[in-house]
């Protein structure tokens, strides 16, 4: 049992130099932008994060909830076959349920949180369903519906919120504030990361990132779904309903998505569903965040910190007068490094290969 | 001694594998040297490495006396070493002419100067007595005749070295013949070949020499006119085997499997044709029925609308007395029906999955391995062990393993084993000893002989003649989607079961018993 692990070991050496280089672009860039204040700047990148001791790291973790998720929501789909980029509007429609609850069920006390994030992911499943019923039953390309949603999902939103007075705050131009019973709760983060964003959001987070995980590698379903996902034919010999599978990854997917949105947007940091043309930055960012971590919900919620520790970082880079899109340069290029992760596997393995012949020559052979 | 190719102790290593261990195969000027071994034995390795495609860690390879280093195809070509692979390698919307100066065109000007090719290439063709149309689109013609435009590629391309990669696999008795006087043809004109093969039958035939190779290591080279075929596969397997299978009479009981009327259309666009029309048959209990026919005539779409991978568009199937036509596939798989697919890698195992989920491929649900929807792990690797222990499957990290780093056999022998372990009535084979060597094939045709004489219907679709002609109680000719013929594999020869599958013989229609 134990060497079903070692492949994944390759995996994350190769993710780990894939970082590595990343950050190594970021640097050449910081050099070529300002030179002088490169180093300076390159070790905020790295060390930012703690400028504020406890409460940057509980500003990490609150970057961290929603592109965990959305990278979740991503890997997992990928790990059943499909390739799920409608993140951003799942993530926008879970969102508006979040609010939508927030604002409008008020008469709920304790309760009044949890049943808002229920609306999230439930408004983010129906997103995710539709592209999976489309495919299912008609063979519709996932990817291509999925941006359609996100579109439809982002102008949907927009036109909803602003027409709807009661959710409406006209002067800003967004959504009003939700209720105070609607906020998650802080759990005692607050306590620990004094100061900071933080809240249970986190929490609940990684115990989804858990779920999901023993869902994908516990349990019969996730059988399914990954045996689909890896092959298709295969999964239909051996009589797996491919398209019922395909529908309930989509839906789940969507789900995880739907979530982050309404944790995000339920934070109580003031985050507000503003009218803009734009598409949810956090759902794109899930894409790299699965990449990153080869789709392994394990992998997922790292890779999620990583990016939110760097971003965190990111932002102190203004007081050397850099701007903060190199966070975005560092991140696109260890994206870049990880697609490469065939060749660093090859070049590991070579490593490996010498190591072991060395070993060999010690130990006198034997093989098998 | 004058040898065109020497490879002289040639070493290579995988982790945790020595696929060739000190191998010295040496080639004459103008012989056909076979090269016997079994799946894994290292074969492919070893022409890997004449490719240049590996690098060996030891040993040397000497082109006419000269020592060389091959780093790849290009070098290997201009060396004069030319391959015929398994798989063909032609681009099938071109023509065949097109195919064969593919790479070497001739140009002026940048202007492609076709017409000197075309000279060439038909001059070749007359020579070597390989008649082809140079204006047919490969997609049109037989795979014979695709065979035919390889060697022509090597011959275009001056290669003296040829290999021959399992050469027979895809072609009928009487294009097998014709190959064998291709092949003889080629050395009398001076070339020189390597044919890879597992069939002793081939190799008595054609060879001049034989050099086994057993799980990596060289065996030996013998002279083929002085030595049995006895002996030649046993130098293979290393041990003694039992060429021809052993088995009673059948004796049938009920109707396990009843088709009745079956037809598949093709769903292309624009035409619909019939790629089964009207088949009807049974397979009783403790028979062995076979479905023989040359690859494409219907016996994929057949067995794939009995499973229900595929829909059948009239017809019935019938599986102990109940109609199944209808059902879901997992109902079919719960209910008798055993099934070893014909493409291993597309229907057969989820390559990502290791061995021990494979193994549970149709069973991962049942009480034995869940619980409330949780996977057993325990029991799904102490199951997969049994597996490999009862089926002698060889795999690097044993149940772990990752069903896409074994070998082909072995993936093979996955299925298999999960298939028969599996509780059926009925065992729907198909090929199921493709690209297995002896010793494998002897045993999966044993074990068939028993699922037989416990009482399972079994139908087998088997391009092998041999396999036909040594497994099946009753045959069943497949051609263009019609059984043309129903025959009695003890009164028929291997010559006109040939002419049947050709379909330039055929019976009133099949008559049902």
């Amino acid at each position: 049992m134990k060497l079903k692990n070692k492949r994944n070991y390759v995996g994350v050496l190769s993710s780990v130099f894939a970082i590595f280089i990343g950050l190594l672009v970021g640097l050449v860039v910081l050099i070529l932008c300002n030179p002088s204040q490169a180093l300076p700047g390159f070790m905020t990148i790295l060390t930012g994060a703690f400028t504020h001791g406890m409460r940057g790291v509980g500003q990490v973790f609150y970057y961290a909830t929603p592109i965990i998720l959305t990278g979740l929501s991503v890997g997992f789909a990928f790990k059943t076959g499909v390739f799920n980029i409608g993140t951003p509007g799942q993530f926008i429609m879970g969102a508006f349920g979040a609010v939508y609850a927030g604002i409008m069920w008020d008469r709920l006390g304790g309760l009044h949180w949890a049943a808002a994030l229920l609306a999230s992911i439930a408004l983010g499943a129906f997103w995710g369903l539709i592209p999976g019923l489309l495919k299912a039953y008609f063979n519709v390309n996932v990817v291509i519906s999925c941006i359609m949603m996100n579109y439809i999902g982002m102008y949907l939103v927009n036109w909803t919120v602003r027409s709807n007075k009661a959710l409406f705050n006209t002067l800003r131009n967004e959504s009003k504030d939700v209720a105070a019973t609607a906020v998650i709760p802080k759990m005692g983060l607050d306590k620990v990361f004094a100061g900071s964003s933080v809240n249970g959001g986190i929490v609940i987070a990684i115990a989804v990132v858990i779920l999901i995980y023993i869902l994908l590698n516990k349990t019969t379903f996730g059988y399914e779904l990954k045996a689909v996902g890896y092959n298709q034919d295969a999964g239909k010999y051996a009589g797996i309903n491919e398209k019922r599978n395909v529908v309930a990854a989509m839906m789940i997917a969507g789900a995880i998505a739907g979530l982050a949105g309404g944790l995000l947007y339920l934070a109580g940091t003031g985050k507000h569903i503003e009218i803009k043309d734009v598409l949810a930055a956090e759902g794109f960012t899930g894409i790299s965040v699965a990449l990153l971590g080869l789709s392994h919900p394990i992998g997922v919620l790292f890779s999620g910190l990583f990016i939110a520790y760097l971003t965190a970082g990111g932002f102190y880079l203004q007081l050397f007068e850099f701007s903060t899109e190199i966070i975005d340069i560092i991140v696109a290029v260890i994206i870049y490094f990880s697609a490469f992760a065939l060749i660093v596997r090859s070049i590991l393995g070579k490593i490996q290969e010498k190591r072991a012949k060395k070993e060999e020559m010690k130990g006198g052979g034997g093989q098998e | 001694m004058d040898y065109v190719i020497e490879m002289l102790h040639i070493t290579k290593k995988f982790p945790g594998i020595i696929a060739n261990d000190d191998i010295t195969i040496q080639l004459k000027k103008g012989e056909i040297h076979a090269l016997l071994g079994e799946n894994g034995a290292g074969k492919s390795t070893l022409m890997s490495v004449l490719f240049g495609l590996y690098q060996p860690e030891e040993g040397v390879i000497k082109v006419k006396g000269r020592e060389v280093k091959i780093k790849g195809p290009l070098d290997a070509n201009a060396l004069g070493i030319g391959m015929v692979h398994q798989h063909f390698k032609l681009v099938h919307n071109f023509t065949v002419l097109q195919n064969i100066v593919l790479g070497m065109e001739t140009v002026k000007k940048g202007l492609l100067k076709m017409d000197d090719a075309r000279k060439r290439v038909m001059e070749l063709s007359e020579k070597y007595n390989m008649f082809i149309d140079p204006d047919a689109l490969i997609s049109d013609i037989t795979v014979g005749m695709q065979q035919r435009v390889e060697i022509l590629k090597m011959l275009y391309r001056d290669n003296e070295i040829m290999i021959f990669d399992e050469p027979t696999a895809v072609l009928t008795p009487q294009e097998i013949d014709e190959l064998m006087a291709i092949m003889k043809n080629l050395t009398d004109e001076g070339k020189s070949i390597l044919f890879i093969t597992h069939k002793l039958n081939e190799i008595k035939a054609v060879a001049d020499r034989c050099s086994v190779l057993r799980r990596g290591k060289y065996i030996g080279t013998v002279d083929v006119k002085t030595t049995s075929k006895d002996a030649m596969s046993e130098m293979m397997v290393g041990r003694k085997v039992n060429l021809t299978v052993e088995k009673a009479p059948a004796k049938p009981g009920d109707v396990v499997l009843k088709v009745d009327g079956l037809c598949v259309d093709a769903k292309q666009e624009g035409h619909t044709k019939k790629l089964v029309s009207d088949v009807s048959f049974q397979v009783r209990r403790g028979e062995i029925v076979c479905i023989a026919g040359i690859d494409g005539n219907g016996q994929t779409e057949l067995v794939q609308a009995i499973t229900g991978i595929r829909p059948a568009n009239s017809g019935t199937v019938q599986v102990n007395g109940e109609d199944v036509t209808r059902r879901s596939i997992r109902y079919k798989n719960t209910h008798g029906m055993a099934h070893i697919p014909e493409d291993r890698h597309k229907h057969g195992l989820v390559l990502d999955y290791n061995l021990a989920y494979n193994g549970v491929l149709q069973q991962y649900f049942e009480p034995e391995f869940q619980n409330h929807g949780f996977l057993k792990e325990d029991a799904i690797y102490s199951y997969a062990d049994k597996l490999i222990a009862d089926f002698d499957i060889r795999s690097g990290e044993g149940a772990a393993t990752i069903t896409r780093s074994m070998s082909g056999g072995n993936q093979q022998k996955v299925i298999v084993a999960r298939e028969i372990s599996r509780k059926h009535d009925l065992l729907l084979a198909v090929q199921p000893t493709r690209g297995l060597d002896v010793g494998a094939i002897e045993y999966i045709h044993s074990e068939l002989v028993k699922q037989r004489d416990s009482g399972s219907a079994i139908l087998l679709v088997s391009l092998e003649l041999d396999e036909v002609m040594n497994l099946s109680d009753r045959i069943l000719v497949i051609f263009e989607g019609h059984i043309v013929a129903q025959l009695d594999p003890k009164e028929v020869t291997v010559q006109e079961l040939g002419l049947y599958m050709a379909g330039s013989k055929r019976e009133g229609k099949a008559d049902e018993t």
